[in-house]
């Protein structure tokens, strides 16, 4: 360090072989976590070539590693995914307008605003004894069920929906609200006509991103006593019901090679493949929009 | 901001205040999930430490909650989780910070376009995927120069390290980019090198915004579940700080994984090792909301710094 101060005596005594040496290792640094993930991703989906095939997606699970399949996991993933939408989206929305559209900038507010940043910080775990102690306590909603699961992973994700919702709500330019008032709209015709409309695409995108967050919790599930394996696909919200997460932590701790670097692997990769379509919807949609404006 | 109203009809406006309170309501939800939580959690560990003392399950050294003789000390977990979080760090923040750095200072604008959401990535795949690959892949990979334990804190510490590199990264990165460009000006103009402009002016500039994104990261390592279940085993024990090899090549148990055991064991009902889920989870919550609210403040000060 001492050399690179410029005091009276080293003045102009420049390190380029640092300067060139500390920009190659933070590139390095930069490069190692996306580049150990790719070889990871490589070798799974070498590993699940041959395993994941249309058996493997449309079967139950079964003791036998050549057997087993994903199919209620999926269904049940996917079950969860929606009633999960369809409970963060109005709540998550309604938040945000209360926020950026109505609330004043006091205590009250600031205290909402800092209380959903922690939120989104709480362990997901905890989440799950949330959805314990209330959704399959109190509610009764019942051990493992849709009901249950979905419950308690929406509200771990819906601090992240309000907070996407809040930034595409920002995002629209002040002048289409002034215009609308011009026009005599009041406050919620405004929000209705002109906000949500113009902020729809970005809180789509947000949602969808959150959503795909929702697809890969598993210690909630965990918590909520969904069970480890299910053999049929729920027909209600009351079934009980596993989850793909679920069945994969499930098989990995099976001692069987064949599971271990087979079946899960095409799960992985099955659960994989499920995230990106979630978040190639989102970036679609975001893509579009910004095309339009 | 209050709009001239022009409306005069009773009912438009009627309805408009219905749709504030809705609204409101939403917004009051996310508050009533805090105090849910606090409860869920405050309910069942005062039923757990009623039996249990305080004292007995903070300095107890012993955590066997199914197994007889079953003792409550949780600090076997809390040194498991220690132990991940120091190796966790020790991944992630020199990797983060440089990244950071990197993008901030160096990175062309056409490089951050796809290194960022590259980087994204990282914090977006599913802990669980991370925690197989821990198992099946990179302790295999250790094992073949490491005298590693099949469940080992190693290889989960360095998952949980990649998995939180882009929350150092994109945190600090803010910070730095928040830093003016007049400080960076008299820096070259002084005869500085990028190197010393970055180290000395930039990151000195950002520390606190570096700082809590530290914290922030720190906290999600301590609450992070799937990786070190799947991954570090289910071994509670109190580590030995003199022997830091042993703690990190042995299976250890966090307070999370313990939870998960609990979780995954037949034992949901009303009994002492239910309840001490509750009592464990109120310990992680305390922890990592403490850490949050930390966060939150010293970010909040770094935002106003160069205004």
């Amino acid at each position: 360090m001492a050399t690179d101060t410029p005091t009276d005596t080293d003045f102009g005594q420049v390190s380029r072989t640092k300067d060139v040496a500390f920009r190659l290792l933070a590139l390095a640094a930069t490069l190692v976590g996306i580049v150990s993930l790719a070889a990871l991703l490589a070798n799974v989906a070498v590993d699940a070539v041959g395993w994941l095939n249309w058996g493997f997606i449309t079967s139950p699970p079964h003791p036998d590693p050549y057997e087993a399949g994903f199919l209620p996991a999926l269904v049940g993933s996917i079950a969860i995914m929606l009633l999960i939408a369809l409970i963060t989206f109005p709540v998550g929305v309604g938040a945000a307008v209360y926020l950026e559209e109505y609330a004043n900038d006091g205590l009250l507010t600031r205290f909402i605003q800092l209380n959903i940043a922690n939120l989104a910080g709480v362990p997901s775990v905890v989440y799950g004894l949330l959805g314990l102690g209330l959704f399959v306590g109190l509610l009764g909603f019942g051990y493992g069920t849709v009901l249950a699961a979905a419950f308690t992973v929406a509200l771990l994700i819906l601090p992240i929906v309000i907070i996407s919702a809040q930034e595409a709500i920002r995002a629209v330019p002040d002048s289409q609200r002034q215009a609308s008032y011009g026009m005599g709209a009041t406050k919620w015709q405004t929000i209705r006509n002109v906000v949500l409309p113009r902020a729809m695409p970005g809180i789509m995108t947000g949602t969808i991103l959150a959503l795909g967050r929702a697809i890969g919790e598993t210690a909630p599930l965990i918590m909520i006593a969904a069970p480890t394996t299910v053999f049929g696909i729920p027909n209600s919200f009351e079934s009980k019901v596993s989850a793909m997460p679920l069945q994969i932590y499930t098989w990995a701790s099976y001692p069987e090679t064949e599971f271990q670097y087979g079946v899960v692997a095409a799960g992985v990769v099955t659960l994989l493949i499920v995230l990106l379509t979630i978040n190639s919807i989102a970036i679609v949609i975001r893509n579009r929009y910004q095309q339009r404006t | 901001m209050s709009q001239p109203d022009f409306s005069h009809d009773g009912i438009r406006t009627a309805r408009g205040k219905a749709f504030r309170y809705l609204f409101m309501l939403c917004a009051l939800l996310s508050i009533l999930t805090t105090v849910a939580i606090i409860l869920t959690l405050l309910v069942d560990a005062v039923d757990f430490f009623a039996e249990i003392s305080l004292v007995e399950f903070l300095t107890g050294t012993r955590w066997s909650p199914t197994n007889e003789p079953v003792a409550f000390g949780v600090l076997p977990l809390i040194s498991g989780t220690l132990v991940i979080t120091v190796g966790s760090a020790l991944v992630a923040l020199p990797i983060g910070l440089l990244t950071a750095i990197y993008l901030s200072e160096y990175a062309s604008e056409r490089r951050r376009a796809y290194l960022k959401p590259a980087l994204e990535v990282l914090a977006g795949v599913p802990t669980v995927v991370y925690g197989y690959f821990a198992l099946v892949y990179v302790t295999p990979a250790l094992d073949t120069f490491l005298p590693l334990s099949t469940f080992n804190a190693l290889s989960a510490s360095i998952m949980v390290g990649i998995m939180i590199i882009p929350m150092v990264s994109s945190i600090s990165e803010d910070a730095m980019s928040a830093v003016p460009d007049s400080l960076r000006q008299a820096s070259y103009g002084l005869g500085a090198t990028k190197f010393t402009v970055s180290t000395s002016v930039v990151v000195p500039a950002a520390v606190s915004g570096i700082f809590s994104s530290f914290i922030l990261a720190l906290s999600r390592a301590i609450g992070e579940t799937m990786i070190v279940a799947i991954a570090a085993g289910q071994t509670p024990r109190l580590v030995d700080v003199t022997d830091p090899a042993g703690l990190f090549l042995n299976s250890i148990q966090t307070m999370t994984a313990a939870m998960v055991q609990i979780g995954t064991g037949d034992i949901v009902g009303q009994g002492e090792a239910y309840k001490s889920l509750f009592a464990v989870g109120l310990t992680l919550f305390v922890i990592t909301f403490a850490m949050n609210l930390v966060s939150e403040l010293v970010a909040s000060r770094y935002r106003e710094e160069y205004r």
